[in-house]
Formats: structure tokens, C-alpha cells, sequence
């Protein structure tokens, strides 16, 4: 039993293994998309756009919110339980915002002109809104897990000082942030 | 840390539960142990079941489509009584064909040999031949069978909506999918085929990021890598090339649902339909076809890698040898599962594709012959000069090389681009992918099954319905399909709904006769089997000791009806290989004997 924990210890937890495949999944899942997206780009009919400002705005939310996420995990290791609920509180919050600017974006994109969906839409716009929502539905479960998490902070039940499903959320989180600033990047310089 | 330390919770979590069992004080309820079971045993039996079920669904569709293709001018009334509408004075109607060959297809690639497939014996066998108390997550274990119960629903709910369900192929090529207008089928029957796979896609998601972080992680001691029975090996790529594949799908999915909804245009571009203009401008509908042969492809494999790996298992404990060349065998699945992602466009050579780019694929499509017949080598070699034991499980894997064989080789015709474009719209493809990825993983599972059902329910199968099965499935299977590389090297095109009407397709019509019998007497083998199956969960005859097969690997160390953690006490220690059979004049040498001092190496 005890020499099974030994050889247990220098592996990484099954749980976190898990996750790092199932972001190689998800992975796969964009990069077919943009793929896709680049493949589409390289014929007739291609009609060129400019990202709306607030897709800026929305990318420096996510980007705080890599920062707060890792400040909650911080927290939660030194045991600050009161500053870890507050860290993942906003966090939680900043994703809300971002899926928030993501729409007001779409809606501003749409606003200029440029038809995702519907009659006389173009495949060039429509793909904005495909990916990037996808996206934001990634987000959106980031932000569910952090619910759950919060729930499991303010139980009276149960105190868990397991720090392994925060880490989870945390790579995760870092994640779709990551998965966000290369698509923004790839929209604004294949456009 | 505290990584170490949950760790070390959950397995002394895991020793509580064993000591309940031990007692038969457990407090499992009906509906832990047998609905909402977390046990690796219990699922897969759960995932076996449900892929019977649609087994039987998915075949009988194909019985129905071979009475209208054996028997065109006939009508039988009693399919009015039954369908309605849809075979209308007796005759299957041209919508109901479609929609029958539509989900045939769906159903046996995706939820009997995909779903109930890895679903099974990924489930059964990884934690106990691994030696693992559970999955790595044994809850998202559950949820990917629950996803796939959904999937199941959906899927099988549209089959009763008034317009049918989805009847464009089961490729669901657009524009014909996307446009509602455009069929019968394409109507609400198509959106709930989406949500159906989209909900499968979960599932097998769930399932093989289990199945990969468990073969990883969870080993006991001992097992390394290259100890692994290749039945491990087979599911691992399986696995591997599920999770790298299926999202993509999933990203062609979520593009048809925006054009079938939200009016854009990814795959639609200057369509008329009756007369009427449609808007859509600038899509491609050959960017679906890329998207879904991604998966497309991979997905074969992903049918076909662990029938392969269990034909090894069962072959090698039944030649009474080791497996030749092990080392090979796990370099050949390797090879296969990475050739499988740089082939997709070999089922698109008669759209249009540049003839260059066409040239790479046929090169790297014909590559795939290299692993393949280094396994059928293997598999020969393997069985050359052993003590057969020709059990049920046995006929049926060498069936399984048979059919690989033949089927293999018509692949090599349809590799070669110029070929193919006389072929691919032909009976000649029909008839390779039945072979090679239809029958043979059939035979392939059910040699799974009859292998491996004594560790599932304690009891046998009975042998003699078991000899029946494997003859008549076998016969009926070459009489079936060989006959379709005649009529497609004639040019009989498929997909068609009669073809009485063509002067030159007459001369088949005994031909097509003879088929649909086979395929009504191999539909009637099957349910023997059904009934086999069932019988004798509950009145088999009884497993009497631990390893009825004389098997080397730890399933088989494990108590004749395990309990929720697989062993009653520590995980055994591994210290050889899995195919130490007739080593030094010993039958078998199992893999927790420790390697003794006079034994010579392996």
C-alpha cells in the first residue's frame, strides 16, 4: 500500500492528466475550425472586416482575469479562504463581463455592416461568430466550475483542503484565455 | 503535497468499500449497482446491452432495404401494417429507403461499433488487465455512458417523427442536409440526428479521456508499457485517435446547425431549389466533406484498432503461444493510428480534388498496407504450428483475419485515385467497408464477447449456438458481400432505390436475390445469438474456477464475479509480460508469477 502511494507520488494526478487531454481535444475542435476558416480565406469571394474596439477591451478582461484566477489558487495554497472566495468571486465575474463584451462586440460587428447571420450574410463574418462563440461557451463552463467551486467554499459541511479541482480550473481558465488571445490575433491578421 | 495526498485517500477509500464487500455488507442500492453504477464492470455491461439493442435495430433496418433491393417488383402487405405510409401498398417507398440505409449506417458505425463497442471492452478490460481498482474518473466514466443513453434517445426518438429521421447518408453531406426543403429527411428528423451525435461526441469524448489517463496512470506495479496486453495497446490509440478526432466533427456539426438555422452560408453557394433561388453565396460544401472525413477516417480505425487488439488477446491464449512479434504489433497500431489522420481526402477523389494533392493521398493511403499486413503476418505466424483450441472465441477471430484479409485487399484497389473514380459510386465499395470494417469488427467483437463473457456474468455462453453463429455469420457474410465487387466492377451504382429499369443491371436480378436471403439468414444468426446472449446471463452454464481459458493476464486473478474494485485484497504485482505461453515446457505462466532464477529471458 504504502510502496503503491510511492510510485503514485511521482506521477501527475489522473484527474489533471485527464484535463490536459481533454484540452488537446478542444484544441483539435478550434484548429479544425480555423483551419477551416483559412482554407475558406484563400478563395473567391473572401470579403475582409476589421475587429470592433471592444474586442480589445474584452481581451484585456479575460487577460485580468488569468491574473485574479491565479491569485485565487495562491489564496486557497496559503489557506486565505476569506481572500480565495473574493479572488474566485471576480474571477467568476470578469468571465461574465468577457462573454458580455464578446456579444456587444458580435452585435457591434454586425452593427458596422458586416451580416454574421441570416440572408446576405457572408461566410467571412459569419465565421467570427461561430468561433468566437464557441469560445465564449468555453468560457461560460469556466465560469460554471467556478460556481461550483464557490458553493463548495461557502458549504458549512464540508471543508476540503484539497487544492487539485482549483488547480484544475486554474489550467483550464489560463486556458481559454490562452485560446482567445490566438484567435484574436488570428483574426486581426488574417482578415 | 496534497496531491500525494489525495492519492493516498482515495485509495484507502477504495479498501473501506473491499472490506464492505468482503462482510456482504455493502450498501449499494438497485440503482447504484445497476443504473447510476459507477463500477468500470457494470458500464461496460451497460454499454454491451445498448449496442445489442441497436445492433438488432440497425440490422433489421438493413433486412428492410434488402427486401426492396432482392425483391423490387413484390409487395408485402404486412409492411403497410407496420409502417404505414411509409411502404405504402406494401412496397417500401423511395423516402423510407433512404432514411432506412441512413440510419443503418449511423447506427452501426457510430452506436454499435464505436459506443458499444469501445464502450465495452475499453470499460471491461482496461482496469482489470492494467490492474486498476476503477476508470481514472469513475464518475465521468458514468456520464459517458449517460451521454450515449441520451444520444440513444434522441436518435432513436426520430425515428418516429412524422417526417422521418435523417435520409441524406449517413455522412449527412450538405447542401442536401442543410436545406430543409431539400428532402423529407432533412427536415426536424436531421436536427435531432445533430443533437444525437453531437450528445455521442460528448460521450466518447468523456469515455476516452478516460480510457487514455487510466492506461497512463493508473498501471499497477510492475506494468510497464511494454508489458501491457495489446488488447491495452489497441484501445489506447482507439482512444487516442477518438479525442483527436471527434472534435472536428463536432466543429463541421456546429457549422451545418448555423446554416440549417441561422441562415448562413458556410457549405451553401447558388442553390435553386424547385424553381425557387436561395440567397447563400460563398460557401463550399466541400469544406464539410474535409471536416467530417477527419473524423471520417480516423473513425474506422477507431472501429477497427480494438477488434484487432482482442483478435490478438484471443488468438495468442488460444494458440497455446505467445503473440509473434509484440513489439511490431504495437508499432504497426502506432503506425496505423497516425497514417489515419493524413488520408481523409482518399473518400473525396471524385469530388473534384486536385490530382496532385490526390497523388499524396493514394501514397499515403496505400502506405497503410505496411502495419496492416505486418498484423495479418503476425496473426498467421501466431496461430502457425500452436495447440488450437478451437473455441467459439477462436473461430470467430480467425474469421476475423479472413475477412481483414479479403477486405484489406480491395482496399488497395480503391487507394489508387484512378481506380477509384470508376469505383467509389459503385457495389464495390459497398462491399470493401462492409468487409473490412462491417464484418470484421462483428466477428472481431463477438469474439470479444464470447471470450470474455465468463469474466462478465460468471457463466459460459453456450458453444454449440456458438458454432452455429460463427458458420452461418461467416458463409452468409461472403455470400453477401462478394458478390457486390461483380456488380460494382459492372458499374452498379449505389444508393440506388431500384434498378429494374436498366437493361444492363437485369442480369443481377437473381444476384440481388441470393444477397437478401444471406442477409435475412445472417439477421436470423445474429438473434440466435441474441437469445444466447441473454440466456445465459441468467442460465449459462457456470464459471467453476478463476481462469477457464488458461490466460496469462490479470483479469483473470480476480475473483469468477468481482466485486466494485476488482480485487479483495492488494493489486497483485506484475513481473513478466502477458504472452508467456509454452514458455520452458509450462503451458502458461501468468503475469504476477515472479520471473524465476532457472527461467530463460524473453
Amino acid at each position: 500500500m504504502s510502496e503503491l502511494s510511492k510510485v503514485q507520488q511521482k506521477k501527475i494526478h489522473p484527474h489533471k492528466f485527464t484535463l490536459w487531454v481533454a484540452l488537446g481535444s478542444i484544441i483539435m475542435m478550434f484548429a479544425g475550425l480555423t483551419s477551416a476558416y483559412i482554407v475558406k480565406r484563400n478563395q473567391d469571394g473572401w470579403q475582409g472586416f476589421e475587429l470592433p474596439r471592444l474586442f480589445w477591451y474584452s481581451t484585456f478582461v479575460i487577460l485580468l482575469s488569468s491574473v485574479t484566477v491565479q491569485m485565487a489558487l495562491r489564496s486557497f495554497q496559503e489557506r486565505e479562504m476569506s481572500r480565495y472566495r473574493l479572488m474566485i468571486t471576480i474571477t467568476a465575474g470578469l468571465g461574465l463581463l468577457f462573454i458580455t463584451l464578446q456579444i456587444l462586440g458580435f452585435m457591434a460587428f454586425e452593427a458596422a455592416g458586416m451580416k454574421m447571420i441570416g440572408r446576405g450574410s457572408s461566410p467571412s463574418y459569419s465565421f467570427i461568430l461561430a468561433i468566437g462563440g464557441l469560445h465564449a461557451a468555453h468560457v461560460l463552463g469556466g465560469v460554471i466550475a467556478l460556481l461550483v467551486m464557490f458553493i463548495k467554499a461557502f458549504s458549512k459541511r464540508s471543508r476540503s483542503y484539497n487544492s487539485v479541482p482549483i488547480e484544475i480550473v486554474t489550467t483550464y481558465w489560463h486556458f481559454v484565455d490562452v485560446l482567445w488571445i490566438y484567435l484574436f490575433i488570428f483574426f486581426s491578421w488574417l482578415n | 503535497m496534497s496531491n500525494e495526498a489525495t492519492v493516498h485517500v482515495e485509495q484507502g477509500a477504495v479498501h473501506e468499500v473491499l472490506e464492505h464487500h468482503d462482510e456482504h455488507h455493502h450498501h449499494e442500492t438497485f440503482i447504484t449497482k445497476y443504473v447510476f453504477s459507477q463500477d468500470h464492470k457494470m458500464i461496460a455491461k451497460q454499454f454491451l446491452i445498448t449496442g445489442t439493442i441497436w445492433a438488432i435495430i440497425g440490422g433489421l433496418m438493413s433486412v428492410l432495404f434488402r427486401i426492396q433491393l432482392g425483391y423490387p417488383d413484390a409487395t408485402f402487405p404486412f409492411l403497410e401494417d407496420i409502417f404505414g405510409h411509409w411502404a405504402k401498398g406494401g412496397k417500401i417507398q423511395p423516402e423510407f429507403y433512404y432514411a432506412l440505409v441512413t440510419m443503418h449506417g449511423t447506427i452501426l458505425v457510430f452506436f454499435v461499433l464505436t459506443a458499444g463497442l469501445s464502450g465495452t471492452f475499453a470499460n471491461l478490460l482496461i482496469p482489470l488487465q492494467v490492474g486498476a481498482r476503477d476508470m481514472a474518473s469513475p464518475m465521468l466514466n458514468m456520464l459517458s455512458y449517460w451521454f450515449f443513453f441520451l444520444a440513444s434517445i434522441v436518435m432513436f426518438s426520430s425515428l418516429f417523427v412524422e417526417t422521418g429521421p435523417a435520409a441524406g447518408g449517413w455522412t449527412v453531406y450538405p447542401p442536401l442536409s442543410a436545406l430543409g426543403d431539400a428532402s423529407q429527411g432533412s427536415k426536424i428528423g436531421m436536427d435531432l440526428w445533430l443533437v444525437s451525435m453531437a450528445l455521442f461526441v460528448v460521450s466518447s469524448l468523456l469515455g476516452g479521456l478516460n480510457y487514455i489517463s487510466t492506461i497512463l496512470n493508473m498501471r499497477t506495479k510492475g506494468m510497464t508499457m511494454t508489458r501491457l496486453p495489446l488488447t491495452i495497446w489497441a484501445i489506447f490509440f482507439t482512444a487516442i485517435l477518438g479525442v483527436l478526432s471527434f472534435p472536428v466533427l463536432f466543429s463541421g456539426f456546429i457549422l451545418l446547425l448555423f446554416d440549417r438555422h441561422l441562415g448562413t452560408s458556410f457549405y451553401l453557394s447558388e442553390i435553386v431549389i424547385n424553381g425557387k433561388i436561395l440567397p447563400n453565396e460563398g460557401g463550399s460544401a466541400i469544406l464539410y466533406q474535409h471536416l467530417f472525413w477527419f473524423l471520417g477516417h480516423p473513425e474506422v480505425y477507431i472501429i477497427i484498432l480494438p477488434t484487432m487488439g482482442l483478435v490478438s488477446e484471443v488468438m495468442s491464449v488460444n494458440a497455446r503461444k505467445p503473440i509473434f512479434g509484440y513489439m511490431a504489433m504495437v508499432g504497426s497500431l502506432f503506425a496505423i493510428a497516425v497514417l489515419a489522420f493524413l488520408v481523409w481526402a482518399h473518400h473525396m477523389f471524385v469530388t473534384g480534388l486536385n490530382p496532385f494533392l490526390g497523388s499524396i493521398f493514394v501514397l499515403l493511403t496505400l502506405l497503410i498496407a505496411v502495419p496492416s499486413a505486418i498484423k495479418v503476418f503476425n496473426w498467421l505466424t501466431t496461430l502457425w504450428r500452436g495447440n488450437i483450441r478451437f473455441t467459439p472465441a477462436m473461430l470467430f477471430a480467425i474469421g476475423f483475419v479472413s475477412m481483414f484479409i479479403s477486405g484489406g485487399l480491395t482496399g488497395i484497389f480503391l487507394g489508387n485515385s484512378t481506380l477509384d473514380l470508376h469505383l467509389h459510386d459503385t457495389y464495390f465499395v459497398i462491399a470493401h467497408f462492409h468487409i473490412v470494417m462491417g464484418i470484421s469488427a462483428f466477428l472481431g467483437m463477438f469474439a470479444g464477447v464470447y471470450h470474455w463473457f465468463p469474466k462478465m456474468y460468471g457463466r459460459y455462453l453456450n458453444s454449440t449456438l456458438g458454432y452455429i453463429h460463427f458458420w452461418v455469420t461467416l458463409v452468409c457474410a461472403y455470400v453477401i458481400f462478394w458478390p457486390m465487387h461483380y456488380e460494382g466492377f459492372a458499374g452498379m451504382p449505389r444508393r440506388y432505390y431500384d434498378y429494374s429499369s436498366w437493361e444492363s443491371f437485369k442480369n443481377f436480378v437473381e444476384l440481388n436475390k441470393v444477397i437478401s436471403f444471406a442477409a435475412m439468414l445472417s439477421f436470423g444468426a445474429q438473434l440466435m445469438f441474441v437469445f444466447n446472449f441473454f440466456y445465459s446471463i441468467f442460465h449459462g452454464r457456470k464459471v467453476t474456477t478463476k481462469n477457464p481459458w488458461h490466460s496469462a493476464t490479470l483479469e483473470w486473478t480476480t475473483p469468477i464475479n468481482p466485486g466494485h474494485g476488482n480485487w479483495p485484497g492488494e493489486i497483485p504485482e506484475v513481473h513478466r509480460w502477458a504472452y508467456d505461453y509454452g514458455k520452458d515446457g509450462k503451458d502458461y505462466i501468468d503475469q504476477t508469477t515472479p520471473v524465476g532464477k532457472d527461467e530463460s529471458g524473453h
